[in-house]
């Protein structure tokens, strides 16, 4: 499907959603609240069938954090990404979506060490690369880093 | 830990195998919850060799940080490199000149060919066969002295730049490269006689380490673990760049998803590499190698995905740029990663020996999953 056609479908979808249509591919945004709901309906739509989740990551924006999902249908060959606001920085909180595609329980345990951000009914939410005792989110711009001597 | 070993059923045994274990390539530390001599669970530790490139990268300019990327999949540093050149190149929206654009798929395929000697070598001596880890490094090295000559290093090249690549090529590279694909033809065919043909080698593959397609997909399996469950996926094919679309090669394609049907498609991939560098080495165009950039590079404000087929799968690279000097964040989608996140899933019913081969034929590269 093309970006026009993809825009509709998920308006369908989640009217609540808005887009941003300058990058390559078709941005979502939605509210974290509204994501497991639509992550179920992205895969399972007949004439979506996102099937292959590609990429996890969070960024953090200082107001707030999103969390962005890259997409892709194999048999379809159409691609969207997905931002879902995190409002509450001190508390982030987003549904896992490790139930419908699989790859994402390892991608959501480097973000939940990484950047900070809860995956509510994960199986496992641990440290994934520091020790279980390391204080801080090190991808957080508010993240003193002490080791790091390379500054530009 | 001690929480993960109560939680185990009675008769249960909690083996760690690395960080410090040959068969791991590096610095993996597997937890792996056994009954008798069947796998459970294997649950990965990670961070052995975490450096935190993607913080780091933060405050490194859009030159500098590539030079990080080579120090992640170290076995393919060209063709990280390279996802870096692109994305950077789609942010300032530069056209490279047709030159450097085949050098950087001579250079991406003749890393191929070199990653996956060295994953040939290294599996057939996991599976306990070492002669053949001297047979791969004697065509490996033909590589790296190629690479050396051009590049000046012979692991992590540092080579691939935005806007081309750092120097243009020696005098002598076609003639070595013609000499080494001369060369690895009369010695693919000793490859298949000593390994794929040998039935001890067979029998530890074959039926080991089944993955579906749909599984295999929903895992966010990619290159030759994807492609050997039978479901299309390389870059080069879905989303050419660079000029993938100009040369003739085929996506190799196996519907086992075994052990067995990973090393087939790896073993075709090499064939293909070595036809793709046939094809350009006598068709390098003329004139200048990298293109014209101011001194600083700023990418305007927004967001740029790039991806490229390294030797493991599918490389991305995001950028979100406020229009700085620095990446705002940067994140790298590396194959390793989302590839060992189906090892649990293979080697669940599995015996203790096979976990070594279906790791080795996952061709994990450590560094590449921790970044």
């Amino acid at each position: 499907m093309i970006k026009e056609e993809l825009k509709t479908k998920i308006s369908e979808l989640l009217p609540t959603a808005t887009f941003d249509e300058t990058g390559e591919w078709l941005n979502v945004l939605i509210d974290a609240k509204e994501w497991l709901p639509l992550a179920t309906q992205l895969r399972n739509d007949v004439s979506l069938q996102f099937d292959f989740l590609f990429c996890v990551t969070a960024v953090d924006w200082k107001t707030h954090l999103s969390m962005v999902y890259h997409l892709r249908a194999t048999q379809l060959e159409h691609i969207i990404v997905v931002k879902a606001k995190i409002a509450d920085r001190n508390n982030a909180e987003i549904e896992s979506v490790c139930k419908i595609w699989r790859t994402a329980e390892l991608h959501e345990l480097e973000a939940y060490d990484l950047m900070g951000v809860k995956f509510l009914h994960h199986p496992g939410l641990r440290r994934l690369f520091l020790t279980d005792d390391w204080v801080g989110y090190p991808l957080r711009k508010d993240y003193v880093d002490e080791v790091n001597m390379i500054k530009l | 830990m001690i929480e993960e070993v109560a939680a185990t059923t009675e008769g249960d045994l909690v083996i760690n195998i690395g960080p410090q274990h040959p068969s791991t390539h590096g610095v993996l530390h597997l937890f792996v919850t056994m009954n008798g001599e069947t796998i459970k669970k294997v649950e990965p530790h990670l961070g052995y060799i975490h450096r935190s490139i993607e913080k780091m990268d933060e405050s490194l300019s859009y030159r500098q940080f590539i030079y990080s990327t080579s120090r992640m999949d170290y076995l393919s540093s060209h063709i990280n490199n390279h996802g870096c050149a692109l994305c950077v190149e789609k942010g300032l929206q530069l056209e490279i000149p047709p030159r450097a654009k085949v050098i950087r798929i001579l250079m991406d395929e003749l890393t191929r060919i070199a990653s996956h000697c060295l994953w040939w070598g290294a599996l057939a001596m996991d599976v306990g066969a070492l002669t053949p880890f001297f047979h791969a490094f004697r065509e490996r090295e033909m590589i790296n002295d190629i690479m050396e000559e051009s590049c000046g290093a012979r692991l992590t090249m540092n080579y691939m730049v935005p806007g081309g690549v750092m120097f243009d090529i020696q005098p002598n590279f076609q003639k070595h490269v013609k000499e080494f694909v001369a060369h690895f033809k009369t010695k693919i065919g000793e490859y298949d006689e000593m390994v794929t043909n040998n039935i001890i080698f067979q029998r530890r593959m074959k039926n080991v380490g089944y993955i579906s397609p749909e599984d295999a997909v929903s895992y966010g399996c990619t290159g030759a673990v994807l492609r050997a469950s039978g479901v299309k996926s390389d870059i080069r094919k879905i989303a050419p760049y660079d000029g993938y679309e100009n040369v003739k090669f085929e996506e190799p394609l196996e519907m086992a998803g075994d052990c067995f049907a990973r090393y087939m498609v790896r073993m075709k991939e090499m064939m293909q590499s070595l036809s793709i560098v046939e094809q350009l080495i006598d068709n390098i165009p003329e004139g200048d190698f990298v293109a014209k950039t101011k001194a600083v590079l700023k990418l305007p404000k927004g967001e740029f995905y790039s991806r490229v087929e390294t030797a493991r799968g599918e490389f991305g690279v995001y950028i979100v740029s406020e229009g700085g000097l620095t990446p705002y964040r940067i994140k790298f989608r590396s194959p390793g990663f989302s590839n060992l996140s189906a090892l649990d899933h293979m080697s669940r019913g599995q015996k203790i020996g096979d976990l070594v081969a279906i790791m080795g034929t996952l061709d994990l590269v450590i560094p590449d999953i921790d970044r």
